[in-house]
């Protein structure tokens, strides 16, 4: 089946900066509805009143961390489904196995390029 | 030892001392127990006495040393002004960045809105230097994080020095007025820190192009 290009893409990270470059290359592979949050706490707020079909989120935020919402989203019965892609400067093995055990979709080391953020996206939704 | 047995106010005191919280005890009050040792030593000095009498002068004059040394060291400085300086710089440099950063991104964005009425190769390779130039700009928020971090490492040393200051009491406030600082640099000297530029300034302390333009037309 296609990728849905229209559905909400929810992206999580604390710095501005980063929102920022994420949407736009996120934009530039045609995604057209991207929706932002700065930590995990406001991320799950966002996930609860809209859906979403995808989340890309960073892991260092505060108060709610990227783990913490992977977490609650695998344990919530309506958003559990969701594809999460963790995007971190957190490359130790210890914390790719955690993310791994709580449910992470897939996991994009910074810095990234387009490429790999595309690449990434297709295998956890397919082509498009 | 020569006597029978310990002074009990010496005993009361080593007592107090083992009940300090956090494991540290002022060098005062270790200098202080040391020559309470040495001062209780009286009577008749076995051999043993005499070495233990000894080692314990010679820990005397090493504490009264290590002190003036590290006094010397001005810790209260390095917590109250480098220390604070070294972190606001750092947050400086992330503030700036993420500005430098923001502004590459708004042209950016306009270079995609003309991009967007061009077709075929040429907003093929426009598209391409944009993706570049977004991937690029991931380095602000690397270069954020592992500042921070640094931060976080200053905060954790002044608390360090914060506790040394606790340990040495009076004896660096006793340094300062045994040593001040002199205001007027010697003649024929090579100029000091204080004389020479200090690279950017500090947002809140440096003046803008305008002000400064103001100032010179002052002079006009």
């Amino acid at each position: 089946m296609a990728v849905d290009l229209n559905m909400n893409v929810l992206i999580v990270d604390d710095y501005q900066t980063m929102l920022r470059i994420l949407r736009n290359l996120l934009r530039q592979l045609n995604f057209k509805n991207i929706d932002e949050a700065s930590d995990g706490s406001e991320a799950l707020k966002k996930l609860r009143a809209k859906s979403f079909g995808l989340i890309i989120s960073d892991w260092n935020m505060e108060p709610m961390t990227g783990i913490q919402l992977l977490r609650e989203v695998r344990a919530d019965e309506k958003l559990k489904h969701i594809p999460f892609v963790m995007i971190t400067a957190e490359s130790k093995s210890e914390n790719v196995i955690a993310a791994k055990e709580a449910g992470v979709s897939n996991y994009i080391v910074k810095p990234f390029n387009a490429e790999t953020l595309k690449g990434k996206l297709i295998s956890v939704l397919g082509e498009f | 030892m020569a006597t029978d047995s310990v002074d009990p106010e010496l005993a009361a005191r080593l007592q107090e001392l083992g009940k300090e919280p956090g494991g540290t005890v002022k060098v005062d009050e270790i200098a202080e127990v040391v020559e309470a040792i040495l001062t209780t030593m009286h009577g008749d000095l076995s051999a043993v006495d005499v070495k233990l009498y000894d080692e314990l002068e010679n820990l005397s004059r090493f504490i009264s040393e290590a002190k003036s040394d590290i006094a010397a060291l001005r810790p209260d400085e390095v917590k109250d002004e480098f220390l604070p300086k070294a972190a606001d710089e750092l947050d400086a440099i992330v503030e700036a960045t993420a500005e430098a950063t923001n502004s590459i991104m708004d042209a950016v964005g306009e270079i995609e809105e003309v991009m967007s009425k061009l077709k075929g190769k040429n907003a093929e390779r426009l598209m391409d230097a944009t993706t570049k130039i977004y991937e690029a700009c991931g380095f602000q928020d690397i270069t954020g994080q592992r500042i921070t971090k640094v931060v976080g490492a200053l905060h954790h040393i002044e608390e360090k020095v914060d506790a040394l200051l606790a340990a040495f009491g009076d004896e660096i406030a006793k340094y300062k007025v045994a040593n001040p600082k002199t205001e007027e640099p010697p003649e024929a000297q090579k100029p000091t820190d204080e004389e020479l530029l200090h690279g950017p300034q500090m947002k809140e302390q440096a003046m803008s192009q305008d002000d400064i333009d103001a100032l010179l037309n002052s002079f006009d």
